[in-house]
């Protein structure tokens, strides 16, 4: 009787939310919980695009749809690719300690306990109405990145020039492309030079009056080379 | 979790007349804590990196949610589009930090033939 009654009073807003809610909590636990690493990565990539769901409950879909474009399908597939290259078998699972675990179950829930009494705390949000939609927020977003402000102040905002955010997008950017190439000179292969396929094709290729029967041309083009 | 904010939101629930903003702390306060444990706890260097993914997103979560347009207070005032911007910013830039990380990653994976951070010990005094 009262599970529908509480069914009733919800809307979709709210269950969406408990759904996206729990998804990314709960894979964000087994996150922390798994030993196996692919099994982490997987848990990670669930939790974020739950995430994401937040996002566009929210109202901000442009966030959300740069969540799902740049962390799960950037970010992770360079996690998981990290996993692959590193994914020797006693390098998967690395198992922590129990005592270490106990430590730091007693840290997360104090933590947990703080960072709750501060979200309890705030008290003078609203909750949403029904049918109301609020405008896209792409077009604010992409002109405030290019330094010209179209959304409304919020109440309280000084009258006067607000700044946009061009230079923070030109100093990101800037830091974006210094940082891969950085990562790409950290990561290069730093192997002794390996002989180059002609080579090593050359070097166990069968001998000259064999090689002469069986009339390839391109192989003799290419014994004559690294002779 | 403790009894209080059990206690808490459990009413929350039996009202659910909508979600105010605690919710999205509430949420964001789990991921930051789940991502706390896992860099303290994993000793993989890769579960280290995702345990700062989780905390970078947690962060996103309030600022989204405290830009969200649905959840703006009465006579409170919104980060607006403010807030959606720096959680863009937050996301780039844990795109740039998690290809950063990984290529120092595979470093010490070459050197040491291991991923473990503990054998991280080079630098001990």
């Amino acid at each position: 009787m009262t599970g529908s009654l509480l069914v009733a009073a919800m809307n979709f807003h709210t269950l969406l939310f408990y759904l996206f809610a729990s998804l990314a909590c709960g894979f964000a636990v087994g996150v922390v919980v798994a030993d196996n690493v692919v099994r982490m990565a997987l848990y990670l990539v669930l939790s974020l695009g739950a995430t994401a769901g937040l996002f566009f409950l929210a109202g901000a879909e442009f966030i959300g749809a740069m969540q799902l474009m740049i962390y799960v399908g950037g970010t992770l597939v360079l996690l998981v690719f990290g996993v692959m290259l590193t994914a020797q078998a006693p390098f998967v699972s690395i198992k922590t300690s129990a005592s270490d675990r106990v430590l730091a179950g007693v840290v997360a829930a104090s933590l947990l306990a703080l960072l709750l009494q501060a979200a309890f705390s705030v008290e003078a949000w609203r909750r949403p109405g029904l049918g109301e939609v609020a405008p896209p927020a792409a077009t604010p977003i992409g002109t405030a990145l290019v330094g010209v402000r179209v959304d409304d102040p919020p109440p309280g905002t000084p009258p006067g020039v607000r700044s946009g955010y061009l230079l923070p997008f030109e100093i990101v950017s800037v830091h974006l492309l210094v940082v891969l190439v950085g990562a790409a000179y950290l990561a290069r292969a730093k192997r002794r030079r390996t002989p180059r396929a002609i080579e090593v094709a050359a070097s166990v290729a069968p001998p000259v009056d064999e090689r002469r029967r069986a009339g390839g041309s391109a192989s003799a083009l290419t014994a004559g080379g690294v002779r | 979790m403790n009894p209080v904010a059990l206690g808490t939101i459990v009413p929350l629930m039996a009202v659910a007349d909508g979600v105010s903003v605690s919710h999205y702390l509430v949420v964001g306060a789990i991921l930051f804590t789940a991502g706390i444990v896992c860099m303290a706890v994993k000793r993989n260097a890769l579960g280290v990196l995702m345990g700062i993914e989780l905390v970078l997103n947690g962060a996103n979560v309030n600022f989204v949610a405290f830009a969200s347009p649905y959840l703006r207070g009465q006579g409170a005032t919104s980060l607006g589009i403010d807030g959606q911007v720096i959680a863009l910013f937050v996301i780039l830039l844990a795109a740039a930090e998690a290809a950063v990380a990984l290529a120092i990653t595979l470093a010490f994976y070459n050197n040491h033939a291991t991923v473990d951070v503990d054998r991280a010990d080079d630098l001990k005094g």
